[in-house]
């Protein structure tokens, strides 16, 4: 893991915002093939396991690093100024991850805004003793000092929301076994796909890999909790009446939650050419209602608890909705 | 004044800051310990259908997601007032410990067994995990791999998703095991066990058995008086997935002892303006500042706070390992910031002998999975020990089952005051007037927090790790007069 002056292996970073490190433990979940990343990358900055500081970053060379794997969404002021730092030194910066790639689950803090987030967790949170209403802030004047913090932002925003981006990588977190595929096509000069593009992932929808049972006719009068169903283990879920983001996510995960008996939640995002992952579900759902009267359809649809949440699981940032949510939070 | 900015602090997310603050004789005045970052969790809770979120709150954290899913997961059953039959809390134990083995193994051959088997003032360039390989011996690097991998694979078979485990419905489990997924387990705790007695007997020999090491642990400034908690069983013995919360005051007398639903009367959190991160206390107590003693409010949460609050370990060869610690320290509880690598050890043959114990238990292979829900509470607690301490979720729900309300109070964030403490009293242990401050300082402070295996991913809704440094020596005037910077290769 030395950086060495080795000008024929590449220059890899691999680096997190708002993020739970999921995506870093995915570099890590390689396992032994972590060699082969070793043996065929200088890694130059990754703070998970390395002890390269921003202050290394900022010394390098601009576009000296070929690839970066940000992860994490924008949710302060450091995770902005980390990715605008890191387009400036990389050739090409990947948003890795759901959170990069979409806002991820952090992201459903833009159903709420930062007023009413920071009341829940310093003032109403039933444990906390603030009589005195202190919030965190960005400048703190102590005894000894001044002590400062980042700003936290209105929203979260996702890594193309704040600066240019050149891949996506899907997935919370990408499977490692489409990180090696990349990593691999890259190392070997394979030829890259147009800018923009969501590598690591296939086109088809998830669906069209996972092995459970589906009947042509899709027949949904109720939609139900998955604490109302007894799964059979083999049945599609949405012809059982559970969600199941399926229909609207792309393929490349492995269905690794079906696997685990529970439905998909679009961590994927949506298939190519789609630019609202939750519009996308909508109309995936519509097609699987067994109604013709609008009444029971309306009735049919509103046994869906928390559309917002379940179809925008992890895409809140990225729904063509956000902009209307941001302008009415700065409003209040 | 001066002032020291170790900035950032990487191998926990990058988001830590520590400022060391020097007064004018060049000794340390006080020192801050800063958590940048926030999520907010609790708030987007609120609107999910409740049993969604097991799977959501995973992503309070990449590294133990599978705590934050079993504390989630409990809290749930009892926000519908559902018990899981024996079948289904029998597989999410068995999960747990495959999380607590693979957690530990990572912790303390990563990051912790650089300073120890490398040496705290080694150079850093060789002060990793590859440097730890060199001395030991590839076969023993290759093994470390082996064994978190084996237990990540009973993580993924029992929970779906490798990470971001999918296994709780409300009133139990989506999975069952076959007979021969079972056997296979069986094998693998076995050779855990092998592994954990591997990994204690590694530690006796090169830390225990290094005189300088074991004055380090003894009589370095690596000491607080602070009391501790832990989850413990019927008969007050560690327990990680069920149980209630012990405390025991700086003496090992008991404090209080309490079920999840009453966490609240024990436990208070505090906000201050300079971190984002809030510091619980015990509520009893009160917070008096950051202060150590019988006086303090402020308590642990770690592997070695779960050993002092407990009597003893459930299983036989972790109980005769706790004893042992005890008897060679010579004291209980023991308040040396350095044993919690060894209580980790203890833990991780204690995990895998309960994963052999319930491999081998006949309820594993049963077919009963799920309780039915037949209505709501429309609120739950559920505890568990996370690997950096207890960890607490607790939701309110309308009568549909939508969260109204979340709190949830994580391992690491019930050791954030008592590390602030730590890094003070290691930065006044080491920077003295006249003494050049250099890297190997920074990196025998770096080890009073490394210690606490602290995950910041949890607490702010961060990672463990160990921390590369860069400390800016500023003038009076806030110029940067010398830097120095630790970096591992």
């Amino acid at each position: 893991m030395e950086k060495s002056n080795d000008k024929s292996k590449l220059k890899m970073a691999v680096y997190w915002g708002a993020a739970c490190g999921g995506c870093c433990v995915s570099v890590l979940d390689v396992h032994e093939h972590l060699f082969d990343i070793i043996d065929a990358a200088d890694l130059v900055f990754w703070p998970i396991a390395l002890d390269f500081k921003y202050k290394d970053v900022e010394n390098m060379e601009d576009d000296f690093i070929d690839i970066t794997l940000f992860n994490g969404a924008v949710r302060n002021s450091e995770n902005e100024h980390m990715a605008h730092l890191l387009r400036q030194k990389s050739k090409l910066l990947v948003a890795y991850g759901s959170c990069a790639h979409m806002g991820g689950i952090p992201g459903l803090a833009n159903l709420s805004s930062k007023k009413d987030l920071l009341n829940r967790i310093y003032i109403e949170s039933e444990t906390t003793v603030n009589t005195e209403r202190v919030f965190p802030q960005t400048i703190t004047q102590v005894e000894e000092g001044e002590l400062e913090l980042p700003e936290f932002y209105e929203d979260v925003r996702t890594l193309d929301q704040v600066t240019d981006v050149d891949y996506y990588i899907p997935g919370c977190p990408p499977t490692s076994d489409r990180l090696l595929e990349v990593f691999t096509a890259i190392v070997s000069g394979a030829e890259l796909p147009p800018k923009g593009s969501v590598i690591g992932a296939q086109m088809k929808p998830l669906c069209d890999e996972c092995e459970r049972k589906k009947s042509e006719n899709k027949q949904v009068k109720k939609f139900l909790r998955p604490w109302e169903v007894v799964d059979d283990g083999e049945t599609c879920f949405i012809e059982q009446g559970l969600i199941c983001q399926g229909p609207a996510t792309r393929a490349g995960c492995g269905y690794r939650c079906i696997k685990g008996n529970a439905p998909c939640r679009g961590c994927y995002g949506p298939t190519p050419d789609v630019i609202d992952p939750g519009a996308k579900m909508m109309s995936a759902i519509a097609t699987a209602i067994d109604s013709d009267d609008s009444e029971e359809i309306e009735r049919i649809v509103d046994s869906i608890v928390d559309p917002a949440g379940t179809f925008y699981r992890t895409s809140v940032p990225s729904a063509l909705f956000r902009k209307k949510i941001v302008e009415e939070h700065m409003e209040v | 004044m001066k002032q020291i900015t170790i900035d950032p602090i990487t191998r926990l997310e990058g988001h830590g800051r520590i400022e060391i603050f020097l007064d004018d004789s060049g000794e340390v005045d006080n020192v801050y310990f800063q958590v940048p970052e926030l999520r907010g969790f609790e708030k987007f809770c609120e609107g999910r259908p409740v049993e969604e979120l097991p799977s959501i709150v995973t992503k309070i954290c990449g590294v133990c997601p599978g705590c934050h899913h079993m504390g989630s997961g409990k809290a749930v059953d009892a926000v519908f007032g559902v018990e899981p039959p024996p079948t289904a809390k029998k597989l999410r134990e068995l999960f747990y410990m495959a999380h607590f083995v693979h957690s530990h193994i990572a912790h303390f051959y990563v990051l912790a067994a650089p300073d120890f088997v490398v040496g705290p003032d080694a150079d850093p360039a060789k002060r990793n995990i590859l440097g730890v390989i060199d001395v030991v011996g590839k076969e023993v690097g290759t093994e470390v791999i082996k064994q978190r991998r084996l237990a990540q694979e009973i993580q993924a078979l029992l929970g779906g998703h490798q990470t971001h485990v999918v296994m709780n419905v409300p009133g139990g489990v989506r999975k069952g095991l076959t007979e021969e997924e079972r056997g296979n387990i069986e094998k693998t705790a076995e050779g855990f066990i092998e592994f954990s007695k591997f990994s204690l007997k590694l530690f006796e020999d090169i830390v225990l058995n290094n005189e300088k090491y074991l004055d380090l642990i003894l009589n370095g400034p690596y000491n607080l008086k602070l009391h501790s908690m832990g989850l413990v069983d019927r008969n007050n013995r560690v327990n990680f997935y069920d149980g209630k919360v012990r405390v025991v005051n700086t003496l090992g007398l008991e404090h209080c002892l309490y079920s999840p639903n009453e966490y609240q009367d024990y436990i208070a959190e505090r906000v201050e303006p300079w971190s984002y991160l809030k510091f619980p206390y015990l509520k009893k107590k009160g917070w008096k500042g950051f202060v150590d003693g019988e006086y303090s409010g402020v308590y642990t949460a770690t592997p070695l706070s779960r050993l002092n609050a407990a009597i003893g370990m459930a299983t036989p060869l972790a109980d005769k390992e706790y004893n042992r610690m005890y008897d060679i320290l010579d004291c209980k509880p023991v308040h040396h910031t350095l044993a919690m690598h060894w209580a980790r050890l203890i833990e991780l043959l204690y995990a895998s002998e309960r994963a052999l114990e319930l491999a081998q238990d006949p309820d594993i292979t049963g077919k009963d999975l799920r309780a039915e829900v037949k209505g709501i509470v429309g609120e739950g607690v559920g505890i568990v020990e996370a690997q950096r301490g207890t960890l607490t979720h607790h939701y309110w729900t309308d009568d549909r089952g939508i969260v109204t309300k979340a709190n949830i109070v994580v391992g690491t964030t019930n050791n954030n005051a008592a590390i602030c403490m730590s890094l003070k009293k290691a930065a006044q242990g080491f920077i003295k007037k006249g003494v050049e401050v250099n890297e190997g300082i920074l990196n025998m402070i770096e080890m009073a927090f490394r210690a606490y295996d602290p995950c910041f991913s949890c607490a702010t809704h961060n990672l463990p790790g160990e921390m590369p440094m860069i400390l800016n020596i500023r003038n009076p005037k806030g110029e940067i007069i010398n830097v120095i910077k630790r970096r591992r290769k």
